[in-house]
């Protein structure tokens, strides 16, 4: 390997890889959210919502993340939507978490046991506080393995982005290794780098789920 | 008597698709008296005490909870009036609620549990909502449990913080569906006698069990429902020891057959 290319390069891999955790990060944070409204806009709203997120969440998660961000990038402007790749990248992952992210909330949300909102009932809370009180909370404990498991996905879904050339990790590195010819060797630093990333985020989900075992249904 | 009565119910009937689960109840359980509601399974036990809290949506019929309609007011021309979601709950409160299930609150403790309606409902501060809460505890014997969560909890533990949650609301009628179905055999007694208790206190109690000697020694009016009617209701000794219907018969003998004759006598 050319160590000199390398120490040249590395400024930019570094920023490329706060590109990436920066816009995961994001996409962990926000997907769930877009995804929460999502779900609770079916599961609450009127029917005709329900049929509309449906269909976006169906054509979402039905097709590749990587046609999505290439009619995002290069079909955005027709309508009016002309982004710069980051936030376009930013955009889209967000959206495509939130659909997968408002099945897994929906999934937790319906797995609620009927009975603790009937006691909730029963208690007098009203619906707006049964669903802050009750229904969210237990949801989250319900859904969190597999958020976890989505949050790794959205980690590894980032570097499609570096085809509309946002300047994350994935893009810095093979333009290195295009460079200096050293293809294989980028890859194999690509792959330890972002299975780091998700090893990590699995320990933190499972000590997540350690610490609210005690939340546990019974 | 109906203006006294705790609970009224005319001509209730609720069908699920075309299976009509309740045909035609009426029934009334009055100010501090402990009805029991037994009947084999299937025979919509659950269902009448559901409707009583509006868990359910009767098909037909008048429920009053205290003398107020619960869910559908008689309109002038002999049709019902669906009451809006606000009275529904206003009428609910008169009524506490105990699950065969518990249906605890995981992410709660124990005095999160109890607490919960007097924070969000009744909208006290958190230190005297804590203390009331921890007072109801206290009364089913759980006050050094109170930190505890539904998880670390028994079944008979977590049963009783359920009582303690519907207490703390200060309703009018306690309403149990096999408060002691889901326990094991030893951990029912705990739960009967905070039961036994709140009955002693002259709390109005309509309780649905399988406790053929709780019903016996506890309940003074029992009902015998069978395949969605009222097929046979009276005082407690009167029943228990003439049993004149033969499905009432036949639905104790299975009791009977099993040893729990001795449960009667007394
Ligand atoms: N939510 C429901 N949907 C459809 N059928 C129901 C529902 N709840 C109860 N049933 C039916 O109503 C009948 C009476 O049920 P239930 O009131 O639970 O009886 P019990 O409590 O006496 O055992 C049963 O046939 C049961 O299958
Ligand atoms: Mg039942």
């Amino acid at each position: 390997m050319n160590f000199d290319a390398l120490i040249e390069a590395l400024p930019e891999i570094i920023d490329g890889l706060e590109v990436t955790i920066a816009i995961w990060l994001a996409g962990c944070l926000f997907g769930p959210l877009l995804g929460l409204a999502i779900a609770l806009g079916r599961q609450f709203g009127p029917r005709w919502l329900d049929r509309g997120l449906w269909a976006f969440v169906e054509v979402i998660r039905g097709t590749p993340f990587l046609v999505q961000m290439f009619l995002l990038y290069y079909g955005g402007p027709f309508i009016g939507l002309d982004l710069d790749p980051t936030p376009a990248g930013l955009l889209g992952l967000i959206v495509y978490g939130a659909a997968y992210f408002s099945e897994i909330l929906r999934g937790g949300l319906i797995a609620v046991p009927k009975g603790h909102v009937e006691a909730a009932l029963c208690v007098g809370l009203d619906r707006g506080q049964v669903i802050r009180r009750i229904l969210l909370p237990e949801m989250t404990l319900l859904v969190l393995p597999a958020c976890v498991n989505m949050w790794v996905v959205l980690l590894k879904e980032t570097a499609i982005l570096s085809i509309i050339t946002v300047p994350e990790f994935t893009l810095a590195v093979t333009a290195f290794g295009s460079a200096t010819f050293a293809f294989t060797q980028s890859a194999a630093v690509l792959a330890l780098a972002y299975w780091g990333l998700t090893e990590l985020t699995g320990r933190l989900g499972r000590s997540l789920e350690a610490r609210f075992d005690r939340f546990r249904l019974v | 008597m109906t203006q006294d009565a705790a609970i009224t119910m005319r001509n209730v009937v609720k069908r699920f698709g075309g299976n009509t689960v309740l045909r035609g109840v009426d029934l009334d359980v009055r100010h501090g008296e402990v009805t029991c509601l037994i009947g084999p399974s299937g025979s919509g036990k659950s269902t009448l005490l559901r409707c009583a809290a509006f868990l359910e949506e009767h098909d037909d019929g008048i429920i009053r909870i205290g003398g107020a309609p619960i869910g559908y007011d008689a309109a002038a021309d002999g049709s019902r009036t669906r009451l809006p979601p606000g009275e529904i709950a206003r009428v609910r409160r008169s009524i506490g609620m105990v699950f065969q299930q518990f249906n605890l609150w995981p992410h709660m403790t124990a005095l999160g549990n109890v607490a919960e309606g007097l924070r969000q409902v009744l909208r006290l501060p958190k230190r005297e909502a804590q203390d009331r809460a921890m007072a109801h505890l206290t009364r089913v014997g759980l006050a050094e449990r109170a930190s505890f969560y539904p998880s670390q909890l028994s079944g008979g533990q977590q049963q009783r913080v359920a009582i303690a949650r519907a207490l703390a609301m200060d309703p009018k009628i306690m309403l149990f569906d096999e408060p002691t179905s889901s326990l094991d055999p030893e951990l029912t007694g705990e739960v009967l006698t905070v039961m036994r208790d709140l009955a002693a206190e002259g709390m109005t109690m309509l309780v649905v069990t399988h406790e053929i000697g709780f019903a016996a020694h506890v309940g003074q009016h029992i009902v015998f429902l069978d395949e969605g009617r009222i097929a046979l209701e009276g005082r407690a000794g009167e029943v228990f020891r003439k049993p004149w219907h033969p499905r009432m018969a036949q639905f104790l003998q299975t009791y009977l057959d099993r040893g729990a004759s001795v449960l009667l006598e007394g």
